[in-house]
């Protein structure tokens, strides 16, 4: 047994492709001891800019032996298979064995080096290497066939034990020789194997361990800030990427002028992460940790995380200023690459200028964009595409004003906060009575307009086109500095939200009624012009819109028919077309098409807002199933009772009474589908129509007797468990209604769990399929009745188990 | 860990080591690189005498990267980008501006340490300064080219391209050329410690670089934002275009591609002035691709029998 090292030496690799590479090599590498037959112990790879290292523990010198039988003719077939056989096998008839009247051959295959293993392996793993992307270089390069490597390959260390594998590619030879730092150490270093790799070059000032130049990166970036009185910004991201473009990292930390910390905080932190790569520092916090809550803007009764860091505050109020604690200090944290000769000085001053450099545009777009107020800004918006049949951006926005008046003027959103709150736990249902809003419902209304208005203006500042993942902070910046509403500001900058899954939802009414109008807006635009997602392509990011829209409502229990909405949302779009002065042809042509997309969208986009709910509610633990069971209802759109039915349905599925009524449902629902009975679906039931329709039809002359019979009392003697169950469907079925109707879906289930002894004792002591057809239909529509009793709250064929 | 603990660090002059010695002046620089370079064996080009973005355009750069011939060379390109005038306001921003490019083909082995050397000759101690190569790939969709490289930090300051040519006018580099772009006037600011370009020490007899250069941004600015004529411009590069399809029909590649240049820096001029919308835009950054990749493959087939002759390895 021994160990075995590799090191692939090039010029700088990409910090971010330097984990990839590390699995990749790993895999390419155990796959070639598989096939081999070779077993290793413990495999390390490590990455720094200028190499790929892995060490191999525990290798045998050499591959076991290995005698392979291959099974040949009978002995009795024809002289030719045996010919045949023995080309195959390259051996002479007296090198066979016979066993049972069957040729065998036995070949030995002798073990091999390992060394021989690995040379062959190494030139293989190199070739097949999937970089991202690759590149060709030097002489060679005069053919398109030559070595491709992420950059430059300019070296090769294999050591088994303390013998050299070796092999050649590409003009590269494998040695023992290595090199140091690029600049603290000069010519090439001889390495003796595994054991003394990693402490060979660290005496050359290179940490080969990326893990341990991580650990490094954070350590000393933090104590860099300590040092100073500061806290650094923690960031993985920054650590990660730091660690992968040096050998040697030494943090440093510099300051630059305090006059820029008017520029927004976010920015600045951006600015310094993806253009240098720098770590931020804040003031510490004066009470402990956690004490300086940063407020929210006012209108906004969001509670807020306490965080040391602008970037991770998403839904917060203005980042912290000047007098608070925690705020953003005028320092930074670079890390450099040597151990310099003068401690860093002249580093921290270049970097400090480049910085400064960086941040005088920023400054720049900050103050030029201020100039201008949004409203102002908003009038390019006119000439953004956003997209070629839906218009531009300006008129995107003229629909999402309207939309979200619309929802304030119609008590979807409101100003005393959310409206009842559908109640999964029967009438303690209560409504929030925080005041979401200082002001009046009209407000609200003139507000939320405003706000959506604005919210797309800061796409057309210099600013956002730097940074484009400002969009919607920069708004809520440049609103709050033209003096317009907090409410209204917090609405621009919140608007996208949520973004991501872990993202805050918005709370405050504005902000709702902009959010849900713009995701709106967008979802049902591209399902009419049928650019909805299909199978991993969503270039619009239409279901992160419908899983945000679904949040936004859930969590602030807003309450309406989604179809409503989607049609006044529709109807934006059918207003906008007509503005647009068409002739009346046209537009009778037009309104065709509207009509047309209004039931394709009324019946795709609901659909798929089902599809997101279930996804969304599968982390929460909801069965997609007993969402199924409830959107399979029909008529059930208001997603906010349309959960707390699920949500009863699980809490009562996993109940004993539960499980036993489905298993009754489902014995009742299949004698109904074996006797072809489908009454429910034919005779209304909810008294409309009139039922007697049918009673020339003989298929339906019991039915129609059970119909005219008062409460379902059979024209016959019933049997007392028949009886029974239409005593407790007679009980059940008005305390089910009236639960449901004060959307109390917990009691409705219990009125449901009712029927489950009536239901067992009738299919114990009743024959529904009784000679007699009057008794059979009888029971049938009984059966269906139990079937209609428990849709009340599920279409329960929908429950899985 | 023999690691030095970061710490907080003041103000400091200029990064010469030795406080007596002056910094390099820009055009002792530059003779510094062109020394340096034409040591190592390439030609010292004089700047081609068109209006460019880059000094990629350059011929020596595109059309030589093309083809089996070796090819060594380094020379000064000025470079006009017009929306980046600033009216002689801006300390960083110029509309006209120098680079200093090598392109070496094949590119040789111990190209990087070619580079840290000429880093050297011009003052730049990498023991002092943090010298970085941070991924940074090269695309021109213009000139239909691409490569893998870095941008050179110095001190967390781009201060370099450098790049592999993989592809060039939409054909493969056989072989790969390498090619470095120094920012000559960032590096001197850098060595000469000024924050403002325009008090560059151009050379070292008190010349400033904005004695030289700031009326001309001034003028030049207010002439690309301002005062250029649009219907000239516009009728310039309609004829640039028809000239370069001439030149292509005579057989005359290296004539074909100045007209692209040509046009290539009249659709700039036009996007300074603002008259090409956003739509168009894309329309004419098309038809500048078709000349200049119309003229590289004229190049290439003017002289493919040549070359494959030479280099029998080498098949287009």
């Amino acid at each position: 047994m021994t160990d075995f090292l590799l090191e692939l030496r090039s010029e700088e690799i990409p910090a971010r492709m330097q984990a990839g590479a590390r699995a990749d090599l790993e895999k390419l590498f155990r796959k070639a001891l598989d096939a081999a037959g070779l077993k290793a112990g413990e495999v390390t790879v490590w990455s720094t800019p200028r190499r790929l290292a892995l060490i191999a523990r525990d290798l045998p010198l050499a591959t076991e032996a290995v005698s392979e039988e291959t099974k040949g003719p009978k002995t009795s077939a024809p002289e030719q298979a045996l010919e045949g056989f023995l080309r195959k096998t390259g051996l002479t008839k007296d090198q066979l064995t016979e066993r049972d009247g069957v040729w065998f051959a036995v070949t030995e295959k002798p073990g091999r080096a390992t060394k021989d293993v690995l040379a062959e392996a190494i030139p293989a793993i190199i070739r097949a290497f999937p970089w991202p992307k690759s590149q060709r270089w030097g002489a060679a390069s005069l053919s398109t066939e030559s070595l491709r490597w992420v950059r430059p390959l300019s070296g090769i260390v294999a050591i088994l034990g303390e013998d050299l594998v070796e092999c050649e590619i590409g003009g590269v030879t494998s040695g023992y020789a290595t090199r140091g730092h690029r600049f603290h150490h000069d010519g090439e270093i001889t390495i003796g194997g595994a054991s003394d790799y990693a402490e060979k070059l660290r005496a050359c000032h290179v940490i080969v361990d990326h893990v341990e130049r991580e650990t490094l990166v954070r350590e000393k970036a933090k104590a860099a800030a300590e040092a100073a009185g500061l806290v650094l910004v923690e960031d993985e991201g920054l650590v990660i990427e730091n660690a992968g473009l040096t050998e040697w990292p030494v943090p440093l930390l510099g300051r630059f002028d305090e006059a820029f910390l008017d520029v927004p905080p976010e920015v600045i932190q951006l600015t310094a992460r993806v253009n240098q790569k720098y770590f931020v520092c804040n003031y510490p916090p004066q009470n402990g940790e956690g004490d300086h809550a940063q407020h929210g803007g006012g209108g906004s009764p969001v509670t807020q995380r306490p965080t040391d860091s602008p970037l991770h505050h998403p839904a917060g109020g203005p980042p912290p200023r000047a007098g608070e604690d925690g705020r953003l200090a005028n320092a930074f944290v670079c890390t450099a690459n040597i151990e310099a000769k003068d401690g860093g000085v002249a580093i921290v001053d270049g970097n400090r200028k480049v910085l400064a450099a960086r941040l005088s545009d920023a400054r720049f777009f900050w103050e030029q964009d201020k100039k201008k107020p949004l409203s102002v800004h908003a009038e390019k918006l006119g000439r953004i595409t956003f997209h070629e049949k839906l218009g531009t951006v300006a008129d995107k926005v003229e629909r999402v004003a309207k939309l979200a008046r619309w929802l304030v003027e119609e008590g979807i959103v409101g100003a005393t906060g959310s409206p009842a709150k559908a109640g999964a736990s029967g009438s303690s249902a209560q409504p929030h009575e925080v005041p979401a809003f200082a002001g009046t419902q009209a407000e609200l209304a003139d507000q939320a307009e405003l706000a959506a208005r604005l919210c797309k203006a800061d796409l057309v500042t210099e600013m956002v086109g730097e940074f484009p993942e400002l969009q919607g902070l920069m708004g809520g910046y440049y609103a709050r500095a033209e003096g317009l509403p907090d409410a209204v500001a917090d609405a621009i900058r919140d608007h996208y939200k949520p973004v991501g899954q872990g993202d805050d939802v918005p709370t405050a009414p504005v902000t709702v009624a902009v959010a849900l109008a713009d995701k709106l807006d967008t979802l049902v635009g591209f399902f009419a012009i049928k650019q909805g997602p299909t199978g991993s392509r969503d270039p619009f990011a239409l279901r992160r819109a419908a899983l945000g829209f679904i949040r936004v409502v859930l969590e602030n229990s807003l309450r309406f028919e989604l179809l409503d909405v989607i049609g006044r949302s529709i109807l934006r779009f059918i207003d906008e077309r007509a503005y647009r002065g068409m002739t009346e042809s046209d537009f009778i042509a037009a309104k065709d098409w509207l009509d047309e997309f209004q039931k394709d969208v009324d019946v795709t986009l609901p659909a798929f807002f089902a599809d997101r709910l279930k996804v969304q509610q599968r982390e929460a633990g909801v069965r997609h199933d007993l969402i199924d069971a409830v959107f399979a209802l029909g008529g059930e759109d208001d997603l906010v009772r349309l959960l707390a039915r699920v949500h009863a349905l699980q809490a009562f599925v996993t109940t004993e009474d539960g499980t036993n009524l489905l298993a009754g449902y489902k014995r009742a629902a299949n004698i109904l589908k074996k006797e072809g009975f489908t009454a429910s679906d034919l005779i209304p039931t909810d008294g409309e129509e009139d039922p007697m329709v049918m009673v020339d039809d003989p298929a339906f002359e019991g039915i129609a007797d059970q119909m005219f019979s008062a409460a379902g009392a059979p024209a016959y003697q019933a049997e007392p468990a028949e009886q029974a169950l239409v005593d407790a469907l007679n009980a059940a079925e008005p305390q089910a209604d009236s639960a449901i109707a004060a959307e109390d879906f917990t009691s409705a289930m219990a009125a449901l769990a009712s029927l489950r002894g009536p239901i067992d004792a009738f299919f114990d002591g009743v024959t529904v399929n009784d000679a007699d057809a009057n008794k059979r239909a009888s029971r049938l529509a009984l059966l269906d009745r139990f079937r209609a009793a428990v849709h009340k709250v599920a279409d329960f064929s929908r429950i899985e188990g | 860990m023999p690691v030095d603990l970061a710490r907080p660090i003041g103000q400091s002059p200029g990064i010469m080591a030795e406080p007596t010695q002056q910094p390099l002046s820009l055009q002792d620089m530059i003779l510094r690189l062109h020394s340096f370079w034409s040591e190592q064996g390439c030609l010292i080009l004089q700047p081609y005498d068109m209006r460019m973005g880059a000094g990629t355009f350059h011929p020596a750069t595109t059309l030589r990267a093309l083809g089996p011939e070796p090819w060594n060379a380094a020379f000064v390109q000025p470079c006009r980008r017009p929306t980046d005038g600033r009216y002689g306001e801006n300390p960083n921003r110029l509309q006209h501006y120098y680079q200093y490019q090598v392109i070496l083909k094949p590119s040789p082995e111990n190209l990087q340490e070619l580079y840290l050397q000429s880093l050297g000759v011009i003052g730049i101690d990498p023991l002092v300064h943090d010298i970085r190569f941070v991924e940074d790939d090269w695309e021109s969709p213009t000139l239909g080219a691409w490569g893998l490289g870095w941008e050179v930090w110095c001190d967390g300051m781009e201060v370099t391209q450098f790049t592999y040519f993989q592809q060039m006018g939409g054909f493969d580099c056989k072989p790969v050329a390498g090619e470095l772009t120094y920012g000559l006037e960032r590096l001197a600011m850098y060595i000469q410690g000024v924050d403002n370009v325009y008090d560059l020490a151009f050379n070292s007899h008190g010349v400033t670089y904005g004695e030289v250069f700031l009326e001309n941004e001034k003028q030049m600015s207010k002439w690309n934002f301002e005062v250029a004529d649009t219907d000239s411009l516009f009728e310039g590069f309609r004829r640039a275009e028809a000239e370069c399809v001439r030149s292509l029909e005579a057989g005359v590649p290296i004539a074909a591609y100045e007209q692209a240049i040509e046009a290539s820096h009249l659709f700039n001029l036009l996007q300074a002035r603002g008259v090409i919308s956003v739509q168009e835009r894309a329309s004419y950054m098309g038809r500048v691709r078709d000349l200049a990749r119309g003229s590289c493959e004229a190049h290439m087939e003017k002289n493919a029998d040549q070359w494959a002759a030479k280099y029998p390895e080498w098949s287009n």
